[in-house]
């Protein structure tokens, strides 16, 4: 006798999910939901099929205080409190959650003095930093796919960091003025070692690591016809000047150029003069064709986080907020320097993972700080925090708007409801218990 | 015997992966445990595939599992790593008033165990 198959539950397809693993922000994925996991994300990347089929429900209660499972309330009371009591709070991360909830974390780093940055110093703050001095030829990555005849990139492996990059804005679509897709551009890819990137590459140079700030004003010296010695060109970036002289001419020669640059630039030798050599090398290339130059940015919604903090403070990152109005100072209010000299007397951390990525001295120093965090999986943060909450996740568990790198804000669209808070809801709480704190103070 | 390299920390698609599957996870833990050198300088320094050297810079000190880098991807004299808790070992603190510590491009002594 045939038994029947026991009932399955009806699989939900969800169209045009948007992946927040990296900057690109793909919004375009079909998820299939069996229940509360994801069982397919077409059309996501190695990295986004790895973010989508990774996030299921936690089995981890949603708040610990010291370690212990405790009710989110109790321990949104005590989050309050360290940070209301603290003399120098440090408010931290912000990349990988919406911009609603950045919203909700600068006010209460304003109701509470705090120091506010997000992983933006520790990825392209030099360049933020290079864009108040050099400004900012930008482009939409619409522009990029519809007029780019010319696509290069700078101490950027995409291959690896973006992997849609290439396909779905910068070098394979069909455009408005490249209706041939690749065929159309001339693809440029600057690096010191040969990374899988460079495959994609029309044009792969090598330069000696530490040596990009001098390669980049060699390209500006050519763009500004000077006359340079090449002896001391080659000494200095491992190429000749004639190759040099022959990326210049192209780029003199094309239609619409557009420079992608990476963290090979803001976190080697130079900082945040090697982005500002690349920012000016973009704006003297205006003065021959049209050139665009966009920083590769990596978490999901960092760029919705410099958006919020520029909206909030004025500023993008690295913010003071001690006096009662807004100080910046890139070095002396940035995370990773508050912790490594030992300054901040409390923290939270939200959505970014400082006890696996900061320096030492810095996360000896968290280590001996209370401090607050707010991650959908146990990290090292997670796990030193005097209070943790496990939160659900954005743009699968969680609704909201985040912004693609090119600064155009994208909504996301949930596959599953989680049991588990949104990050959004503890900091909501965290806000209105700090006011509660402040008012009692205030009336005693 | 030791020799000065410079070391370039930096994503890879496995560490990324891994950071989805969580970072106590093996993908995470194993992307983030071996650093890349070129053969010549594994042949020059006598160094095995998967043999566990010592990198020192002037912050720290890691012990680490060398693997091969393929073909050409690495010039000799250069390492590379996918950033995690050992990459972080060898960075200082100071920013240099930037913000950012110097987190590639890091001098780093080479040595036998
Ligand atoms: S390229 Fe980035 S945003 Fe797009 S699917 Fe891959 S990880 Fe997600």
């Amino acid at each position: 006798m045939a038994t029947a198959e026991p009932e399955k539950a009806e699989l939900k397809i969800v169209n045009d999910a948007t992946c927040t693993f990296c900057g690109c922000v793909c919004d375009d994925i079909q998820l299939t939901v069996d229940g509360h996991k994801i069982t397919k994300a077409k059309k996501a990347c190695v990295l986004g099929t790895s973010w989508f089929l990774n996030h299921e429900i936690e089995d981890r209660a949603p708040c610990f205080i010291k370690g212990q499972p405790a009710s989110v309330e109790a321990g949104i009371k005590e989050a309050a409190r360290i940070l209301y009591e603290a003399r120098y709070p440090l408010i931290y991360g912000l990349s990988d959650t919406t911009v609603e909830s950045q919203r909700v974390a600068v006010s209460i780093a304003d109701w509470i003095g705090s120091n506010l940055d997000t992983t933006t110093s520790v990825c392209h703050g030099p360049s933020g930093m290079a864009f108040q001095s050099a400004g900012e030829s930008t482009c939409s990555l619409g522009e990029v796919k519809n007029r780019a005849d010319m696509v290069m990139f700078w101490g950027s492996n995409p291959a690896e960091s973006h992997p849609r990059h290439f396909t779905k804005y910068s070098l394979m679509p069909k455009g408005m003025y490249v209706p041939n897709g690749r065929k159309d551009r001339t693809c440029v890819m600057v690096d010191v070692r040969k990374t899988k990137s460079a495959k994609a590459a029309d044009i792969f140079i090598q330069i000696k690591p530490r040596k990009d700030f001098e390669a980049l004003w060699t390209l500006r010296a050519l763009a500004n016809d000077i006359e340079l010695d090449p002896e001391q060109v080659e000494r200095e970036t491992g190429n000749p000047l004639s190759l040099w002289q022959d990326l210049m001419d192209r780029m003199k020669a094309c239609k619409y150029g557009v420079i992608f640059f990476g963290m090979g630039l803001t976190m080697t030798r130079g900082k945040h003069a090697n982005s500002e050599g690349i920012l000016s090398l973009t704006r003297d290339m205006n003065r021959h064709t049209r050139f665009a130059c966009k920083p590769n940015r990596g978490h999901g919604n960092v760029t919705g986080a410099d958006n919020v903090v520029t909206w909030r403070t004025g500023y993008p990152f690295g913010v003071n907020l001690g006096r009662g109005y807004p100080r910046f100072n890139p070095g002396e209010y940035t995370a990773s320097d508050v912790l490594a000299r030992g300054e901040a007397d409390a923290a939270m951390i939200i959505a970014s993972d400082p006890m696996a990525n900061f320096s030492q001295p810095a996360r000896e120093h968290l280590k001996t700080i209370p401090y607050v965090a707010l991650d959908p999986k146990e990290t090292p943060t997670t796990k030193h925090a005097a209070v943790s909450f496990t939160v659900a996740t954005y743009g699968i568990n969680v609704p909201g708007t985040v912004y693609r790198m090119d600064d155009v804000p994208i909504p996301l669209r949930t596959a599953f409801d989680s049991p588990l808070p949104s990050d959004l809801k503890i900091l909501q709480g965290i806000e209105k218990e700090v006011l509660a704190l402040r008012s009692a103070a205030f009336a005693s | 015997m030791s020799e000065i390299f410079i070391l370039v920390p930096g994503r890879s698609s496995q560490q990324g992966c891994g950071i989805n599957e969580g970072k106590f996870n093996e993908t995470y833990v194993n992307a983030t445990s071996f650093v890349q050198m070129n053969p010549n300088d594994m042949l020059r320094l006598g160094i095995e595939d998967e043999e566990k050297i010592e990198l020192k810079s002037d912050f720290g000190r890691i012990e680490i599992a060398v693997r091969k880098a393929k073909a050409d991807e690495l010039p000799v004299g250069l390492l590379f790593m996918a950033y995690g808790d050992l990459s972080s070992r060898l960075m200082g603190g100071d920013t240099h008033g930037s913000g950012m510590p110097t987190s590639k491009g890091l001098d780093v002594e080479v040595k036998k165990i």
